[in-house]
């Protein structure tokens, strides 16, 4: 029971306390980049979602069985990099095959998502953290849902910033950023959240 | 004459965060302080004038088909080197730093300089390219650690201007760095009379 609960915390935290955008700062080009409307915003999220939760299972099986199995720790950067970088590939090549309405979908981002470093920061904090697999599989999930749900609501807020008549020196990213900031003030309302609910939790 | 060029325009013409809106996330995440700022902003300028001169030397062995991966390869090598030597010699700024060194990787100017620059010019260029790049780099984010630092705590490098009471502790935190980046983006283009 104990442990349904931890896995609770771990998304309620990861998705609202410690937004993977908003509060790690993890992600933000394509948070900045393709943020101008909400289909593409949702369209994003929903990739790197998939490909976080896939590519944390690899790293992770990798760490433990590779890596830590043969002393080889010093080598993570480099391997886990390789690792992703192969694997959206490998999952671009698949989805084209198998499910090409998807493929069409997303086909734009998949590339773009290699060097998004909340996919390589996962993987790597599943490892500090010292979760297990389950766990790491749970974080890496809601992570991507904490993302979907940066990006969607502030590529809501884009949308409306179009129809206004902004100062011209604040035009295109002054303006998104400014915006970032109060979206990120918004969900600072969420801290200590995981504090009250350990205590609520009994953890 | 040429070098000096290519050295001021990474500074000014083509700096990575106010111009080229380039390695965004340790942009904001490391500038909580002043010296945060700068060293992250370090760390990244050593990756990156070894890469280019790196992969400048070594570009006519690399097939073209696999250009990307290799430069990641040598990239990543270079960040696992830093990551030891940072955690052998400066502990503390490990700690500070923390996630964000090995994630010096996914760093979008380093990856961007190798294609666009060192891929097309010599190793000395390259140097130059990556120290001009370099400061850029750390001349922003020291800039942005310092105003968050100042208006959040009241002081800069660790030295107290004015106490730390009068200190809006929002600057510190995540939104302060969205919306301080945000003005100085603005300042800069005002400066640079674009507009």
């Amino acid at each position: 029971m104990d442990y349904v609960l931890s896995l609770i915390l771990i998304i309620i935290v990861a998705i609202f306390v410690n937004n993977v955008v908003l509060a790690q700062f993890l992600g933000i080009c394509p948070f900045l980049g393709v943020s101008k409307k909400v289909d593409t915003a949702s369209g994003m999220g929903m990739a790197v979602t998939a490909v976080l939760v896939v590519a944390t299972i690899v790293t992770y099986l990798l760490q433990v069985y590779v890596l830590n199995a043969f002393g080889l720790e010093y080598l993570q950067t480099i391997a886990f990099i390789l690792v992703i970088a192969a694997l959206v590939q490998m999952i671009e090549i698949i989805l084209k095959k198998t499910m090409p309405a998807l493929y069409q979908a997303l086909g734009v981002f998949l590339p773009l998502i290699t060097t998004n470093c909340c996919i390589l920061g996962v993987a790597i904090l599943v490892i500090q953290k010292d979760y297990d697999l389950l766990e790491g599989i749970v974080y890496a999930l809601s992570t991507g849902i904490g993302f979907l749900l940066a990006m969607v609501l502030f590529a809501g807020l884009r949308e409306q910033l179009d129809l206004l008549d902004v100062p011209k020196a604040f035009r295109g990213v002054p303006i998104a950023l400014v915006t970032a900031g109060l979206l990120a003030m918004a969900f600072m309302g969420f801290s200590g959240v995981d504090g009250g609910l350990k205590i609520l939790f009994g953890l | 004459m040429n070098n000096f060029k290519v050295l001021v325009n990474g500074i000014i013409k083509e700096n990575p965060t106010f111009v080229l809106l380039l390695g965004m996330c340790p942009t904001l995440g490391t500038t909580s302080s002043a010296i945060n700022g700068m060293s992250m902003g370090l760390a990244t300028m050593c990756v990156l004038i070894l890469s280019n001169l790196i992969i400048a030397s070594i570009k006519k062995l690399i097939p073209d088909a696999v250009r990307i991966p290799s430069y990641i390869v040598v990239i990543a090598s270079l960040v696992t080197v830093l990551q030891m030597v940072i955690k052998a010699y400066a502990p503390d700024i490990d700690k500070s730093l923390g996630l964000f060194i090995p994630l010096i990787v996914v760093n979008c100017i380093i990856l961007g300089r190798a294609e666009s620059f060192a891929a097309k010019n010599g190793p000395i260029a390259s140097i130059f390219d990556g120290i001009g790049i370099g400061i850029g780099f750390t001349i922003a984010l020291t800039c942005l650690g310092a105003v968050r630092e100042l208006l959040g705590t009241g002081a800069i490098f660790g030295i107290t201007l004015w106490g730390e009471n009068y200190g809006m502790l929002m600057f510190v935190l995540a939104p302060g760095a969205f919306l301080a980046l945000g003005y100085l983006i603005v300042l800069f283009n005002k400066i640079t009379k674009k507009a």
